[in-house]
């Protein structure tokens, strides 16, 4: 772990072991360490019906357990509200995707636009040397420019979640946890008394801390008249749905059609209000576009050969990435995958090395999702 | 690292005095007050002398003085207690779009038990227009809450007038008090008022208790059921140590409250002054004249006040940029905004409120770190480098200052 002795630190505290563990250890180096927490949403929006409480990853207790780790580390610790640009950046961009026929991956964006955006410019606003989050990843300096590298934990590896990172934003980035594996993580965690360190991982949305995105999706825009068909690759009508963004690619359960075959959502088209199913061989694609691209290394003007990986823990695979126009590539997979879904990521490798990465755009049968939204009208 | 503490509309230190008055109160004097023997009687009278002390500040009986846990908790007891007494009469209260939130959610609270709300708006300088009141007075109102003075712009409000206006129409009249009391000269019979709240902790005593002034014959809904302490007004064991603190501070404002606050008064002016000679395009937030003499709220055109608020703490200095009564961050103030300042410069305001501790060094001190951290700031922003000057609203507004 690079040394950041006496270097002033921002660390971005979630409340969670990785990040507690992250302040702890530059603490102890002798940095001098600050700790933020982005106050992103706010829970009183959210109405558990019978009252259960949640862990996600910015709750409000989690804000509580990041200022009681503050507290025993004994440095400097504040709140940032982001609420606002949360709901903009993040949250609108999440209801667009689902209505547009997409699958958000909020985490990325939140990535982007808060934390290696907003956050960065506070800790650069408190003079700060660095911003260091307990992200499993490695920003590594290699001559005139920065390189980023998975975790050395490929079990944790979130390499993917940061593809969009620039230079200039590498510059400032520390992970200090990505030579580590969680294993470590949790024995520093022990070492050093923090009281998190037995907390369970994260998981899901954090603002859907229940996973029914659907019912998410209505609260925020309103349950409309969204109903269309759910027809098979071959055109037959096989039933109708109450709206295209209660769907995801790959999903086999609550279609209610009876068939000899279990049958799988392998697209989805929006504009049309069609959910597309198929058996399991129509789930694979070989080729699909990726827009939005973000170069973290220049590419090679031809084709050229790369790994992709087309969501979070997904392994992955050789590919030949050719260049469409100056954002976008399409790519084509050595061996057909399933589960390629508009909206999500998909990252480049070269061996450790991420070397770029953009959104899925095109998926499983040329379905292009809408550019623009088409929430539903509100009734 | 220099402590500077220009924060006491938030919370104020334990007066020596007050902590020395109370401390016996947790050692020997144990008792309940509310107990017929030695242990209890030598107790209940420390709390019938506080009761006295807290009744000479405000000029009324000790009997109308109900001891409780804090201004919010006599704020909603106010609001709730008088809906459940006078449901007969009626289901509506005005108050104003920049009480603080114990006042403020009570009332979104009760809109949904199906009470009517009327917000009244106030203008650029934070300033009610009494016209408005009287119109918003229906045959269904059955109370006017309106704050003494603001906690964020430190906005003094007529509160007499506001009085008047009540006793004429024949409505009850709740102020809450808590930024005013130690601030102003309180007199509730001078300004006609039923219902007074305040909060230790904002006058040197410590937190956890409070004071609803009950006018004498004024139906009201208890908010705690139990036992019959506080004449039946406020159940709970006393909080003995508290209320005597309580007691020894206000007797100290009686005393000193023309002094300090002139003092106050002239570091606060000493501190305004050289922020707008020393930095451009600063925006005072409030009333220049009808405000506390102790707060100071500017926005700092460009910056975002939560970027400096964090800047000055790490030079020691804690300031505040607005309610400080959330979750330890940072939101948006309704107080702006229902002032229409322009929102860029909503986020970028600060406040400094000062004390009888505050001194002249401190001051000079702030005025010392304060311009190169908004300067750097600005530097920073990308507002500040906008370049659309002629083109931009946001320009526009601030070139006006």
């Amino acid at each position: 772990m690079e040394s950041l002795a006496g270097k002033r630190v921002v660390v971005a505290m979630s409340g969670g072991v990785d990040s507690s563990v992250t302040a702890a250890l530059l603490k102890e180096q002798g940095a001098e360490v600050i700790g933020l927490t982005m106050q992103i949403w706010d829970y009183r929006n959210f109405s558990a019906p019978d009252g259960q409480h949640f862990g996600t990853c910015c709750s409000l207790d989690d804000v509580y357990d990041a200022r009681r780790v503050a507290e025993q580390l004994g440095i400097p610790f504040y709140v940032v509200n982001f609420e606002e640009e949360f709901a903009r950046q993040v949250i609108d961009a999440f209801c667009d995707d689902y209505f547009a026929g997409r699958t958000p991956n909020p985490c990325v964006l939140c990535n982007q636009k808060l934390k290696f955006e907003l956050l960065l410019r506070r800790a650069v606003e408190l003079e700060a040397d660095f911003l260091a989050t307990g992200h499993y990843a490695q920003v590594v300096h290699e001559g005139e420019r920065y390189a980023l590298r998975k975790g050395v934990d490929d079990s944790k590896d979130q390499s993917y979640f940061l593809f969009t990172l620039t230079q200039q934003q590498m510059a400032m980035v520390r992970f200090p946890l990505g030579g580590m594996t969680k294993e470590e993580v949790r024995a520093h965690a022990a070492r050093f008394s923090l009281r998190v360190a037995e907390k369970a991982e994260s998981q899901d949305i954090c603002f859907v801390p229940d996973g029914d995105y659907v019912r998410f999706l209505e609260e925020q825009r309103g349950a409309g008249t969204m109903d269309g068909e759910i027809v098979h690759v071959d055109g037959r009508l096989l039933a109708r749905h109450h709206g295209t963004y209660r769907y995801t690619i790959g999903q086999r359960r609550g279609l209610g059609i009876a068939w000899p075959e279990p049958l799988f959502v392998v697209g989805i088209d929006a504009a049309g209000k069609r959910v597309i199913v198929g058996e399991k061989q129509h789930l694979s694609v070989a080729e699909f576009l990726v827009d939005q691209v973000n170069w973290l290394i220049p590419p090679p003007t031809g084709p050229f050969d790369a790994d992709c990986r087309i969501r979070y823990r997904h392994k992955e695979v050789p590919s030949q990435i050719r260049k469409v126009d100056v954002d976008t590539v399409r790519v084509v997979l050595r061996e057909p995958q399933a589960g390629v879904t508009p909206g999500q990521a998909a990252v480049f490798y070269r061996g450790d090395e991420v070397i770029g990465g953009g959104w899925i755009d095109v998926g499983a049968h040329g379905l292009r999702p809408g550019r623009t939204s088409s929430a539903p009208a509100q009734s | 690292m220099k402590r500077i503490y220009l924060d006491y509309n938030a919370t104020t230190p334990v007066r020596p005095e007050v902590l020395e008055a109370l401390l016996p109160y947790y050692r020997d004097q144990f008792g309940n007050p509310s107990s017929v023997h030695w242990a209890g009687r030598q107790v209940s009278g420390a709390v019938e002398k506080a009761r006295e002390q807290v009744a000479a500040l405000l000029n009324c009986s000790p009997a109308e003085i109900v001891f409780l846990s804090c201004g919010t908790e006599a704020d909603n007891m106010s609001l709730k207690g008088t809906v459940d007494a006078l449901g007969e009469k009626g289901n509506h209260i005005i108050t104003t779009a920049v009480e603080h939130p114990a006042v403020l959610e009570t009332c979104r609270y009760l809109e949904k038990t199906g009470c009517k709300v009327t917000y009244l708006p106030v203008d650029s300088d934070g300033r009610l227009d009494l016209a408005d009141l009287e119109k918003a007075i229906t045959a269904q109102t059955v109370l006017i809450s309106v704050m003494w003075a603001n906690n964020e712009t430190g906005n003094i409000y007529p509160i007499e007038q506001i009085g008047a206006i009540a006793k004429a129409r024949g409505i009850r009249f709740h102020t809450d008090a808590v930024q005013a009391v130690g601030k102003l000269e309180i007199d509730v019979q001078k300004a006609n008022i039923d219902l007074l709240a305040l909060s230790g902790h904002k006058l040197g005593a410590p937190k956890g208790v409070g004071v609803l002034y009950v006018r004498r014959g004024t139906r009201l809904t208890p908010f705690m059921h139990g036992g019959h302490q506080e004449r039946n007004r406020r159940a709970g064991t006393h909080n003995v140590a508290g209320i005597v603190g309580l007691g020894k501070a206000c007797e100290l404002a009686m005393a000193e409250r023309e002094s300090t606050c002139a003092r106050v008064k002239e570091l606060r002016d000493r501190l305004e002054q050289g922020i707008f000679a020393r930095i451009p395009q600063v925006k005072l937030n409030g009333h220049p004249g009808e405000r506390l003499p102790n707060t100071l709220n500017v926005s700092f055109a460009w910056i975002e006040g939560e970027s400096l608020l964090l800047n000055l703490d790490m030079k020691g200095i804690a300031a505040s940029s607005g309610s400080a009564c959330t979750s330890g961050s940072l939101e948006p103030s309704h107080v702006l905004g229902a002032m229409c300042v322009e929102v860029t410069l909503a986020h970028s305001s600060t406040r400094f409120s000062l004390g009888p501790d505050t001194t002249a060094e401190d001051i000079d001190y702030v005025l010392e770190v304060l311009p190169p951290i908004v300067q750097r700031l600005r530097d920073m922003s990308p507002l500040y480098n906008c370049g659309k000057v002629d083109a931009c609203e946001t320009c526009d507004t601030v070139k006006k200052l």
